[in-house]
């Protein structure tokens, strides 16, 4: 069975349908990638699964057992709280030397134990958050855009180091980015997400998927369309109108429209 | 005990055990930025003081339930993502307005408020020495239990939800901790003065401390040292003792200062 499956998920957040029918299943060692426009719900998605969003429909089945290790999208460790590397990963359980030592070097950030927490770098920061989660010896790697504030060079090291980890331990990734060239490359599969589920697939599927595109934008791919791409597709969950003008090419969601069977009959063309 | 009879050991007893109980949880006070919220709960102690008097019931259980009361009133407006700084001010205010009009209406007790405002540690007895420190024991048994998840829910909601940490959970236990320091804490340094006591010894201890646990254990230090020297200050000068507390805190937060900025600076 897969490591997680989730089933028909909604999430509102304050007023807002963050997520809706959302059907997603994860499998042992495998890297997924969550893409899409800001304020489309992926990490809402990453947070139902850890628990820290209720949610109002749908079921998230975990594993017997499974150990998630959580990567957040930002961390702010308040100046007043005195924090060494160390005792940051031995929160909330106690961890030993050695096991710190193993989980930084894994993580790429050897040498790091005894600088407190405010004084590091971005990307330092990122790779102590990674070990942390690395020492829960996790089966699933949950990274909410893990690169954020760091540099081309250095997110492409922290990406290489996320495949070296999960070929190693075996672990399964899920991860939200906003880095196409870097999700086309190392995922098995891509899920683009709005609110509800686009498309998915491999990553040349989602790429010529017309969802995608729309959301996207197609002329590179969609490798640097991200930051100019259209909100307001037509894909909306229906329930707010006002929100979801009906552009010509674009349809209403309902529970009911089978989106993996439409991609899967579209996969044809969009390849020839 | 004859050892006990002796008046200026049982302040000294109490102002150590207020100063312990206080230290560790100042320091999750400054850490989660709670100092306006610690003043509500305690603004609302005398609220507390008024209904203890009004029913002939003991000040202890009075003022602990009214603190909790208004702590988890705090807590379930702040959940709700309430403006919350506004409403925290209101809230303290109008419970330390209303407290004292309470009081003011009780016809026949004279009572000295003085003594709650600002703590009146030299009628502390033997009975108020018990709840002190089985009021310190408890909280520092409850942060320790805690600890790891406190600190883990205090640093990030989110990862604490991902270790399995309720981390609504663990803000009400701290809730709860506060509602007992306030309610030990009342006798000697009053009601207006709880928060200093709980942010000061924290704030000075976070120059010297290079983990969580350094700065509750050095904030215990300087709470002890802020509650001798202001008794002893209160004794030779006849000042109010948890105010003479407060000052000693704030003289040691000064010189605390100076001293990072010189060793910053060489």
């Amino acid at each position: 069975m897969s490591l997680l499956e989730i089933k028909g998920l909604g999430v509102t957040l304050g007023e807002h349908r963050a997520l809706n029918h959302v059907d997603l299943s994860i499998d042992r060692g495998e890297i997924v990638t969550i893409v899409g426009p800001n304020g489309s719900g992926k990490s809402t998605l990453l947070k139902a699964i850890i628990g820290a969003v209720p949610t109002d429909a749908g079921t998230i089945t975990r594993a017997k057992g499974l150990r998630i290790g959580y990567v957040p999208q930002k961390l702010h460790i308040d100046p007043a709280l005195p924090m060494t590397v160390r005792r940051f990963l031995s929160l909330p359980k106690r961890r030993g030397t050695n096991e710190v030592r193993a989980a930084l070097a894994e993580a790429g950030a050897p040498d790091l134990a005894d600088r407190q927490m405010a004084d590091l770098s971005g990307g330092q920061f990122q790779r102590v958050l990674l070990a942390r989660a690395v020492l829960e010896r996790p089966d699933l790697l949950l990274l909410d855009e893990a690169t954020q504030g760091l540099d081309q060079i250095g997110s492409a090291n922290f990406y290489r180091q996320i495949e070296t980890l999960s070929a190693q331990t075996g672990c399964a990734v899920l991860m939200v980015s906003h880095e196409l060239h870097v999700v086309m490359s190392a995922s098995d599969r891509v899920v683009c997400l709005n609110g509800h589920v686009c498309c998915h697939g491999t990553p040349e599927i989602v790429a010529s998927a017309p969802e995608y595109r729309a959301l996207f934008g197609s002329g590179t791919q969609g490798a640097l369309a991200l930051y100019r791409h259209q909100h307001d597709h037509g894909h909306d969950d229906g329930n707010d109108p006002a929100r979801a003008p009906e552009l010509p090419r674009g349809h209403a969601h309902t529970p009911d429209c089978n989106h993996a069977a439409k991609h899967d009959d579209s996969i044809p063309e969009a390849n020839q | 005990m004859t050892l006990l009879d002796d008046f200026a050991l049982r302040a000294a007893l109490a102002g150590l055990g207020v100063a312990l109980a206080a230290a560790p949880l100042g320091c999750f006070v400054v850490w989660r930025r709670m100092a306006y919220f610690g003043d509500a709960t305690a603004h609302a102690a005398i609220l507390g003081v008024a209904i203890s008097l009004a029913f002939s019931l003991p000040v202890f259980p009075a003022v602990l339930a009214v603190a909790l009361i208004m702590a988890l009133t705090v807590s379930a407006l702040t959940d709700r993502g309430h403006g919350l700084d506004t409403i925290l001010g209101v809230l303290a205010h109008s419970a330390l307005a209303l407290g004292l009009v309470a009081v003011s209406f009780l016809q026949g007790v004279r009572i000295d408020l003085m003594a709650y405002l600002f703590g009146d540690i030299l009628a502390v007895t033997r009975g108020d020495l018990a709840v002190i420190w089985g009021g310190a024991a408890a909280i520092w048994a409850l942060l320790y239990a805690r600890w790891g998840a406190l600190l883990t829910a205090t640093i990030s909601p989110d990862l604490a939800y991902a270790s399995g940490i309720n981390p609504k959970r663990e803000a009400r236990i701290l809730t709860l901790a506060l509602a007992l320091v306030v309610a030990v804490a009342i006798k000697v340094v009053g009601v207006l003065l709880i928060s200093a006591l709980l942010l000061i010894p924290a704030a000075t201890a976070r120059r010297f401390a290079h983990t969580p646990e350094a700065m509750a254990g050095i904030a215990a230090g300087i709470g002890a040292i802020s509650a001798f020297g202001g008794l002893a200050f209160s004794f030779i000068y006849d000042t109010p003792s948890g105010p003479s507390i407060v000052c000693i805190a704030a003289g040691l937060f000064c010189v605390a200062s100076i001293f990072g900025v010189i060793r910053r600076s060489t």
